[in-house]
């Protein structure tokens, strides 16, 4: 028997029981429709954070104070640690290895922002110049903190562009005055909206010298150092810089944690990555109960259509015909499903895409073609006992009675 | 071209073995024309199912055209089916949703024929058995009488030397049963065996060569002479 022949028979089958058929279809497209949408979520949130990190800056090495090590309990434990904080001087002198580009020390606090009536509290970062070209900021108005002596403080800011809504309403604000804490400074520019990155909004922050932010809050700590790496080959040939460094200057201990970017990223794109193909994973538990569904109506086709295989039997089909007919049915039924189920789920995704236009969400390749592999397979799987138990009916018990 | 010799079936009815055939020897020569018959429950059913190969002996040996059919596999013997015998049964069994000329190409398309080839043919059967019109009726829009010429086109499509006819006018008026009778006696005329089980003895007398059996033993073996 010819395959398009196989294929027609079966068509006409389905045709012959158009509600089980229609029923079948849609349990199976419901399957198939809910791994595209599950997936294309989880690879939209994916797609979300690596699109941040990457706004982050690029070729980003990140220094922070403090180690995670295992330390012991008894007493003098404590004391016996020193814990040695990152000061301007260790960031300045990273800035000499080779393979670095740029280094932008970072002291962050939070204080009162005020201007005439006005004021606000912001989170106030305390860097350099650097910093600007690090993090790909935009400058709107004015300049960024000019380059010069990072030890020496300046009494000049530069304002987020909430922040300089709040403050000055629709007047200039280049020029003018504000008090952040008990001290003034000067507005020098204003930063262009960038709004969130990973939670933290620069639109809102008020960037100042790190000399001052440290003076501002009576401290000679670094909460952390950004470090540009003059390229990605590069990246570990800083990193092993860095680490030399800093263990030349804090008496050869090791006490920060040096993490690139990318390390960051991987981490999270495995995390997510792993969350796509879990709640895909959940998705394709209904393909599987789909598949047990085909499997149900097939039986109850094969008792139904007891004659039907006897006469076919008769007029010499020979079993395996007589299986690949069944199988025909189910490949047919769980194809057309897949398709609808594939049709189903690109809607869906362009619907959370009009609602939820942050995230990108797009069904990865290999779930579409894996959902579709996975709908037609177990189509063909739960057929294998229906069309088997028709391949062995006999013929004479078949045909008798009416 | 057909040689029973000492078949036996025996049935596991309840747990208990019934004798539906004991060692019927039987021997047809082509273009024979044979009737059985019999009381409900003599075996000619069985024995028909049988010679069609839908059944298997539970002794004895068959051979069709000198070749042991009894000993092949079930691939085999639908090949067998599909290229020598056709079917007639009493309530024709038709595919519901096929129309009669799909269902009429029904053995050709499981034997790989193709499309153009199989429709030439179903047309050709249509037409010879006064179904011209009919061709895309379903089996629930045809009468009975043209239900079971569709059949017999069915049985016929593949030129096999054998027709096995399972009380084909049983359920037809006489007029209808008079049409399918002569459509198949034609096709004895032109060479086809017929082996035809019946309960009507005035159906029975027409063949030839007319089998009683009577407890799963051919009981009377009579030949006609033909007038």
């Amino acid at each position: 028997m010819k395959p398009i022949d196989v294929l027609r028979f079966a068509w006409i089958s389905l045709r012959g029981y158009p509600a089980r058929t229609l029923l079948m279809t849609v349990a199976m497209a419901i399957g198939v429709a809910a791994v595209l949408i599950f997936t294309a979520l989880g690879e939209g949130a994916r797609r979300y954070v690596v699109d941040q990190f990457s706004a982050l800056g690029t070729n980003l090495i990140i220094v922070f104070p403090g180690r995670s090590e295992t330390a012991g309990t008894g007493p003098g434990m404590f004391l016996g640690q020193t814990p040695r904080d990152l000061t301007l001087d260790d960031a300045l002198a990273l800035a000499r290895s080779r393979a670095v580009r740029r280094v932008a020390p970072l002291a962050v606090g939070s204080a009162l922002v005020s201007f005439g009536g006005r004021n606000r509290e912001a989170p106030v970062i305390g860097t350099t110049a650097e910093w600007e070209a690090i993090r790909n900021m935009q400058v709107a108005h004015g300049v960024f903190l000019p380059p010069g002596d990072p030890h020496a403080p300046s009494p000049v800011c530069v304002i987020g562009a909430t922040v300089r809504d709040e403050l000055f309403g629709t007047a200039p604000a280049l020029g003018q005055f504000v008090r952040i804490g008990d001290r003034r400074f000067r507005v020098i520019g204003v930063l262009a909206t960038q709004g969130q990155h990973m939670g933290f909004n620069t639109d809102e922050m008020v960037v100042v010298p790190v000399a001052s932010a440290q003076a501002l809050y009576n401290i000679n700590t670094l909460l952390r150092i950004l470090i540009e790496a003059r390229s990605r080959d590069e990246l570990d040939a800083a990193k092993r810089d860095i680490t030399r460094i800093i263990r030349d200057r804090h008496q050869g201990e090791l006490d920060v944690t040096v993490v690139t970017q990318d390390a960051v990223l991987a981490t999270f794109d495995r995390v997510l990555t792993a969350l796509t193909l879990a709640v895909g994973g959940i998705a394709a538990v209904s393909l599987g109960v789909a598949g047990i569904l085909i499997m149900n109506v097939m039986l109850i086709a094969v008792s139904q259509r007891t004659r039907e295989i006897g006469l076919l039997k008769a007029v010499g089909a020979a079993p395996r015909q007589i299986r690949l007919l069944f199988f025909g049915e189910a490949v047919l039924l769980s194809s057309i499903g897949a398709a609808l189920g594939v049709v189903l789920g690109l809607a869906g995704n362009l619907v959370i895409l009009r609602v939820y236009p942050v995230l990108p969400v797009t069904t990865p390749a290999w779930a579409a073609v894996a959902a579709v592999a996975t709908a037609v397979i177990t189509g063909i799987a739960f057929s294998i006992m229906p069309a088997r138990r028709a391949a062995r009916l006999d013929p004479v018990l078949a045909l008798s009675g009416r | 071209m057909i040689s029973l010799d000492r078949i036996s079936r025996v049935f596991q009815v309840g747990g208990q073995p019934v004798q539906a055939l004991r060692g019927v020897t039987l021997k047809m020569e082509p273009g024979e024309y044979v009737s059985l018959m019999g009381p409900s429950g003599s075996g000619k059913s069985t024995l028909l199912n049988i010679v069609g190969l839908l059944d298997r002996a539970s002794n004895g040996t068959y051979l069709l055209d000198g070749k042991d059919v009894t000993a092949l596999s079930d691939e085999e013997q639908a090949r067998v089916r599909r290229e020598k015998i056709g079917f007639v049964f009493q309530f024709f069994h038709l595919v519901p949703r096929l129309s009669a000329l799909q269902n009429i190409e029904l053995p050709m398309s499981l034997a790989g024929a193709s499309a153009p080839e199989r429709h030439a043919r179903a047309v050709e059967l249509l037409n010879a058995y006064g179904l011209g019109e009919r061709a895309g009726h379903r089996p629930d829009q045809l009468s009975g009488g043209q239900r079971q010429r569709v059949a017999i086109a069915r049985a016929t499509v593949m030129h096999p030397a054998i027709l096995l006819a399972d009380e084909p006018t049983g359920n037809l008026d006489r007029a209808s049963g008079k049409e399918v009778v002569k459509i198949l006696e034609d096709l004895h005329e032109s060479g086809v065996t017929l082996l035809l089980v019946t309960h009507d003895p005035e159906l029975g007398r027409r063949a030839q060569r007319q089998l009683h059996m009577v407890d799963g033993a051919i009981a009377e073996d009579l030949r006609a002479t033909r007038a």
